[in-house]
């Protein structure tokens, strides 16, 4: 347990430098590339003295540290207001889009998995596997205007894009989560195929029980253990296809304000955005080997 | 499969070719044909400045496998280079090299692709650096499971105990048992190298105008997608063949050198 929290502290404070970092790779003088031509002296001298850009590298990272741990990262350069009110604003929608994406890969994905291993070598099984290969390979800037062009333009049961309405969300969300329940779909598949096979499930057949408690009670529980983890790992993909399935939807999200920061070249925001989008990734995969770890009987915690 | 794999690759490279040997040119701005749809002049249509559609996705591809083909080259070399060093030596070695691909990982997906590419400034060349400099880690991890289990085989043992060196046991002994593998997971690299240049310059911080590019054409597709949905739909449909069949040809390629799928 010890090696693995100083095992996680490690990947903290490295994803903290590399993002830190982030800054100091913008070729030039950093405070030139984001303040233009138009900036006066004084702006830039102040916003240098804002960053603490004249100070040696190592204090500079220490700094930073201190005022990430208190929550603060800093202010934005083009709209004057405290990083950390944004993040806050933006970030309950980022997560609402991720969670119903993964609800969606999830109830897809599952039962897709369980079809086509029952059918197993049939034509049913063919279609699933065919129509999950292909949806794999659709890009979210790809199936997000397929979606969008069907459902909202030429169907009209959606809006478009922005997050006015209620159902803002769906489109989005599908997006997210077909390319999730794709992926769902062959694991599940796979995993309860491999159980299938094992002894204790022969033996559950030679009781007598009927095929749905074998199947439900006996085979799924252990099939189900491999998709924890997968799904923590792709909560990943997830949280990064959020750049730009946000982008796309206008889903004001902390995706989308990356993005933007990008454009404005306001690059604290961006510095900020990224940390907080692989900080969370980080605590998905702690809290996802925590489930397994409950999950499996045969691990302990 | 195969076959549709092989006919998919096959048509994109007459494709460029043919683009190439007919100097179809993908910045001649024709403007009665804005965003105009299929026709015997402009095959796949027009784009939003009345550039032939056909012309600027055949560019795209080239560029495309440019991008992918370079980046998936280094990156295998630096990630191949990480992992033999850390599987060979072990130990502490092992566990500071093993220690910085976390970190790495801990970054979902091309989330740190686009925080590099947007510091850097947009770019080609910045694309194909910051693409790099976050690609290595996959092979990296491969390379590292492979050598940790290859260098207890008795072949290498044997090599050892007649007093072979380092380089001569990774060279001839090691390297050349990783090779399928490596094939493998190069040929999938390659799909998504494609999928994140695409991304990166779908928002704006790859391939700038007015050079084609699939990412860059894709979200002109979207911003026209109203007017003139054949733009995107075009431009999808390419990419998405083109991915499936490479993905297509990196499954035939496992199974045909039995190379073992992780997870």
């Amino acid at each position: 347990m010890i090696k693995r929290l100083s095992g996680l502290f490690v990947v903290i404070f490295g994803v903290l430098l590399l993002t830190f970092l982030l800054i100091h790779v913008v070729p030039g003088d950093p405070v030139e590339v984001m303040l233009g031509d138009s900036a006066t002296q004084a702006d830039r001298s102040q916003l240098r003295s804002e960053l603490g850009l004249e100070r040696p590298l190592v204090q500079q990272f220490a700094i930073y540290l201190t005022k990430v741990a208190q929550g603060d990262f800093g202010q934005s350069i083009h709209t004057k207001t405290p990083i950390a009110n944004l993040i806050k604003t933006r970030y309950p929608a980022t997560l609402k889009l991720a969670t119903l994406a993964l609800l969606i890969g999830l109830s897809i994905g599952v039962p897709l998995g369980i079809y086509a291993a029952l059918k197993a070598g049939q034509w049913q099984d063919l279609v699933v596997t065919l129509v999950s290969v292909r949806l794999s390979a659709m890009p979210a800037f790809w199936l997000g205007p397929i979606l969008m062009l069907v459902f909202a333009v030429y169907f009209g049961w959606f809006p478009v894009s922005g997050m006015e309405s209620n159902t803002s969300i769906i489109l989005p969300a599908l997006t997210l989560g077909l390319g999730l329940s794709a992926i769902l779909t062959r694991m599940t598949r796979t995993s309860l195929l491999e159980v299938l096979n094992d002894d204790y499930i022969r033996t559950a057949r030679a009781k007598g029980l009927s095929e749905s408690t074998v199947i439900l009670r006996h085979a799924l529980r252990a099939a189900l253990l491999p998709i924890i983890t997968i799904v923590g790992l792709q909560m990943g993909s997830l949280l990064a296809g959020t750049v730009i399935t946000e982008t796309i939807f206008s889903w004001d999200g902390i995706g989308r304000l990356l993005v933007e920061s990008i454009e404005k070249r306001d690059y604290p925001v961006t510095q900020a955005c990224v940390l907080v989008v692989a900080l969370s990734y980080v605590l998905v995969n702690q809290v996802t080997d925590f489930v397994y770890r409950l999950a499996d009987p045969r691990v302990k915690v | 499969m195969k076959f549709f794999a092989v006919s998919i690759l096959v048509f994109w490279l007459v494709a460029v070719l043919l683009g190439r040997v007919l100097h179809l040119n993908p910045d001649l701005i024709d403007l009665h044909a804005i965003l105009s749809t299929p026709s015997e002049h402009y095959w796949l249509g027009a784009d939003d400045l009345g550039r032939s559609l056909l012309a600027r996705l055949l560019r795209g591809v080239e560029v495309s496998f440019l991008v992918a083909i370079t980046v998936t080259s280094v990156t295998m070399c630096i990630g191949v280079l990480v992992g033999l060093i850390a599987g060979f030596y072990g130990g502490k070695v092992d566990r500071f090299l093993m220690q910085i691909t976390d970190i790495f990982l801990a970054f979902p997906g091309i989330l740190l692709a686009i925080a590099f590419a947007a510091v850097l400034g947009p770019g080609i060349i910045n694309l194909m650096i910051a693409l790099c400099l976050t690609g290595w880690v996959s092979y990296a991890r491969l390379t590292r499971g492979q050598t940790l289990s290859l260098r207890n085989r008795q072949h290498v043992q044997a090599s050892e105990s007649l007093g072979a060196k380092v380089p001569r046991l990774i060279a001839y002994h090691i390297l050349p048992l990783l090779t399928s593998i490596l094939v493998v997971e190069a040929t999938y690299s390659i799909a998504s190298v494609i999928i994140a240049e695409a991304s990166l310059s779908f928002l704006g911080l790859g391939i700038q105008a007015p050079n084609a590019s699939w990412g860059a054409m894709l979200r002109d597709g979207v911003r026209y997608m109203l007017v003139a949905p054949h733009y995107v739909l075009v431009v999808g449909f390419s990419l998405m063949s083109l991915i499936l069949a490479i993905n297509l040809g990196g499954d035939y390629l496992r199974a045909s050198l039995n190379v073992q799928a992780d997870a």
